[in-house]
């Protein structure tokens, strides 16, 4: 082996860098070819209606509860939410950056706020006047390469913007807690436009907290609630519940009563990570993915009985855009 | 299975010779090294660059899975890297050995497509890439400082880590124009860094030779129990005291990019920035500083970085403000990073025996590693009680008892024990 001359070496070394170079070119033009075909652009309306909200290859989109026609926008959004003619939208600004985009009933842009880290979850409060977002920033973490959260809100008739929650004051069972540890995700708005709910995570425990916007303070009501998500009607609140309180055991959806705080586990046996969507005060939507990955959107029943069910397949982050749910077509 | 080198390394005894402090000292070797490094440093950085966001986006996954695949990521190194040298020691292999965790890390390219969604089967392929990294870095290091006259290690060693970092420094860039050019697609940037892994290790399978040892002596395996006695040597025993120090006063990169980007409450979208302006500064640096080491002696040059990072800590609360204070704070790190990273290796290399030498290196690089993890943990809970401002201000008065406790360790010495 020692015969090889300096020559030849670097003849092999040329030769290894050019297939390995065509290798690597070859690849990425098939990758190219792959590209998916641009979505047609169709006229899509955030206006209330029997209509579900969701985001279809990384594209807005709407599908009619009676037909099940989805109709698909140009719009490209990862998450999407809407309510009362108010839509929220995060999008790719880059390859590398986001954004968020408050839409209008008829997808106009209304305010575009440069969101850092990777988008994760989005509401709009009934009213359609809060926005709020939830972000997955890295390097963010002092225990190297983890990841942080952060979370805004966006009062879109003031233009308020409350970029962060970290500055808010956090009482943990009624005591003042202050660390460098605090993430929050998860808004839900309540009625009344500046209570919310949210989850809190701070040395290694996960709350569900009530925040108040304008007074700018968070406080603990129970532990192990995750991705809150308010009903209708203001009494219960669907979250995923980590399994033995333990998040890499998995999650499992819930309905927390907020009068008895008791937990009602839902009929879905997956492990479900999403925030889950209210369609009416008697079913939820959430995005489940099979083992391909691709995302599917099911219902279940928010009392723990009945079976769930495919609602849209191949799609995500649902939102029902009206007040009418979409019980029927599930029953039909 | 050696290939002939394509030039003499200077491996000659260099006594009687006239020190010879010009770049020609650094032998082929090393430059082959620095080439190995460089592509494979491109190829995992590729990596870790859009790992996140094929994590996170691609895969959907939540942050508490990134954060257990994450915690394997870092996890696996420590003890691997002990094993690695040990064995590379004992079957006189270093090139081997650090081939077959150069390989390691390029196969796991390829497992990154083949893991598919499977949060279990990216754990094990991320697990099997720290596993290669903990496998090659001893080996490497001991075959720099055998292929080097011990008067030129700092050069050698800052030649080495500005070459890796240059590596470091191109790898997001060129996953950012894969991601580009293949619409988005991820497995392209994983297929382009598995080309580029296999020709990191088709250059270290050409041009980097292992070290004949021209004794007539048959080769005695080393035995563990020998590896332990290791630490009874004082200069030894010295060294890895103050390396472990040291890595105890330091807190982790994370730490100070974030009170950085709290206090100048820079935009998030920057924030990735502050990283590439202290590789740069190092990258600047590496070599400067290697052979300013050779020139006036590794000890002083290495406490030189340790001061410019107690400085660099004082700026995170001190009076400066603005863009000056981000950048002289950057460049103060990465000159922390210049002056200390390649400079304890170029120490660690005399002080040890040949046929112990990978081994050594790695003992020292695991005992600093797990008090940088020790020192993270503390650094939050300091931050926790104290707030920020008044943890950063014990953290730069424990790098200045770090110091003061490497000077009586290592400098006092020198001159029986070190060489300058």
């Amino acid at each position: 082996m020692t015969a090889l001359s300096t020559r030849g070496r670097i003849v092999i070394a040329a030769l290894a860098t050019v297939v390995l170079a065509a290798g690597a070119v070859g690849y990425i033009r098939i990758a190219a070819a792959k590209e998916p075909v641009p979505v047609a652009s169709s006229h899509v309306t955030l206006s209330p209606g029997p209509r579900l909200l969701v985001s279809t290859g990384r594209h807005l989109a709407v599908i009619d509860s009676g037909t099940g026609v989805r109709t698909v926008s140009a719009l490209e959004c990862v998450r999407v939410y809407a309510a009362a003619g108010t839509g929220s939208c995060l999008r790719p600004q880059s390859p590398w950056a986001y954004e968020l985009v408050v839409l209008d009933a008829d997808l106009r842009e209304q305010r575009v706020i440069p969101l850092p880290g990777l988008p994760n979850r989005t509401r709009v409060s009934a009213s359609g006047r809060m926005v709020a977002w939830t972000t997955f920033v890295g390097g963010d973490s002092y225990n190297s390469g983890g990841f942080s959260t952060r979370t805004g809100i966006l009062d879109t008739r003031t233009g308020a913007l409350t970029s962060t929650l970290e500055g808010f004051a956090v009482t943990i069972d009624g005591r003042p807690h202050r660390a460098a540890d605090v993430n929050f995700w998860g808004v839900t708005f309540t009625a009344d436009d500046n209570r919310f709910y949210a989850t809190l995570a701070t040395g290694g425990k996960r709350y569900l907290v009530e925040g108040d916007l304008a007074a700018r303070t968070l406080r603990t009501l129970t532990e192990n609630v995750e991705c809150p998500s308010l009903s209708p009607d203001g009494t219960r609140i669907a979250f995923k519940h980590a399994v033995d309180g333990d998040p890499t055991k998995g999650w499992r959806l819930s309905v927390l009563d907020l009068a008895s705080m008791r937990v009602t586990p839902l009929a879905e046996p997956a492990s479900v990570d999403d925030q889950p969507a209210w369609l009416d005060d008697a079913t939820i939507a959430y995005t489940l993915r099979g083992s391909s990955g691709d995302p599917n959107v099911f219902s279940v029943p928010a009392d723990g009985s009945g079976a769930p069910t495919l609602l849209a397949a191949d799609a995500e982050s649902p939102a029902t855009l009206s007040p009418t749910p979409l019980q029927d077509r599930r029953n039909s | 299975m050696y290939l002939s080198t394509i030039s003499r390394p200077t491996t000659e005894p260099t006594e009687g010779q006239p020190r010879r402090r010009r770049l020609i000292a650094i032998s082929a070797n090393v430059f082959a090294l620095g080439a190995v490094s460089l592509v494979t440093d491109i190829s995992s950085e590729m990596v870790s660059a859009v790992l996140p966001l094929y994590l996170v986006l691609g895969l959907q996954l939540s942050p508490m899975a990134y954060g257990v695949i994450d915690g394997v990521y870092t996890g696996a190194t420590a003890v691997l890297r002990l094993v690695g040298g040990y064995l590379a020691d004992r079957f006189r292999g270093r090139k081997v050995m650090a081939g077959i965790g150069y390989g390691i890390s390029a196969v796991a390219k390829l497992g990154l497509l083949a893991a598919g969604r499977s949060v279990t089967g990216i754990g094990l392929v991320i697990a099997a890439d720290r596993m290669g990294k903990g496998l090659r870095t001893a080996p490497r290091d001991a075959l720099i400082t055998l292929s080097t006259p011990p008067e030129a290690l700092g050069r050698a060693f800052g030649v080495h880590r500005m070459m890796d970092s240059f590596g470091a420094f191109l790898g997001p860039l060129v996953a950012l124009g894969v991601l580009a050019a293949a619409g988005g697609s991820y497995d392209a940037v994983f297929v382009t860094s598995f080309c580029v892994a296999v020709l990191g290790v088709v250059l270290l399978v050409l041009f980097v030779r292992d070290r004949h040892d021209p004794g007539p002596s048959p080769v005695r395996a080393v035995r563990p129990r020998e590896a332990l006695t290791l630490l009874h040597t004082r200069p030894v025993r010295r060294l890895a005291l103050a390396a472990c120090l040291l890595g105890l006063a330091t807190i982790g990169d994370g730490f100070v990019f974030l009170l950085l980007q709290r206090r100048e409450e820079l935009s998030i979208v920057w924030f990735p920035l502050l990283a590439v302006g202290t590789s740069l500064a190092y990258l600047l640096l590496a070599a400067p500083m290697g052979a300013l080491a050779d020139l006036v002696g590794r000890v002083r040059v290495l406490i030189g970085g340790y001061t410019a990072l107690v400085l660099a800590y004082l700026l995170l609360f001190g009076p400066l403000g603005g863009w000056p204070m981000l950048v002289l704070t950057l460049g103060l790190y990465g000159l922390f990073y210049a002056a200390t990273d390649g400079v304890l290796m170029a120490l660690a290399g005399p002080v040890l025996p040949e046929r112990l030498r990978t081994t050594g290196i790695a003992l020292i690089q695991t005992g600093q590693a797990l008090a940088y993890l020790v020192s993270s943990v503390l650094f939050g809970a300091a931050w926790q009680v104290w707030g920020p401002a008044v943890a950063s201000r014990i953290a730069a008065a424990a790098v200045v008892l770090a110091i003061i406790a490497t000077v009586f360790l290592l400098l006092r010495p020198a001159a029986e024990e070190l060489p300058a």
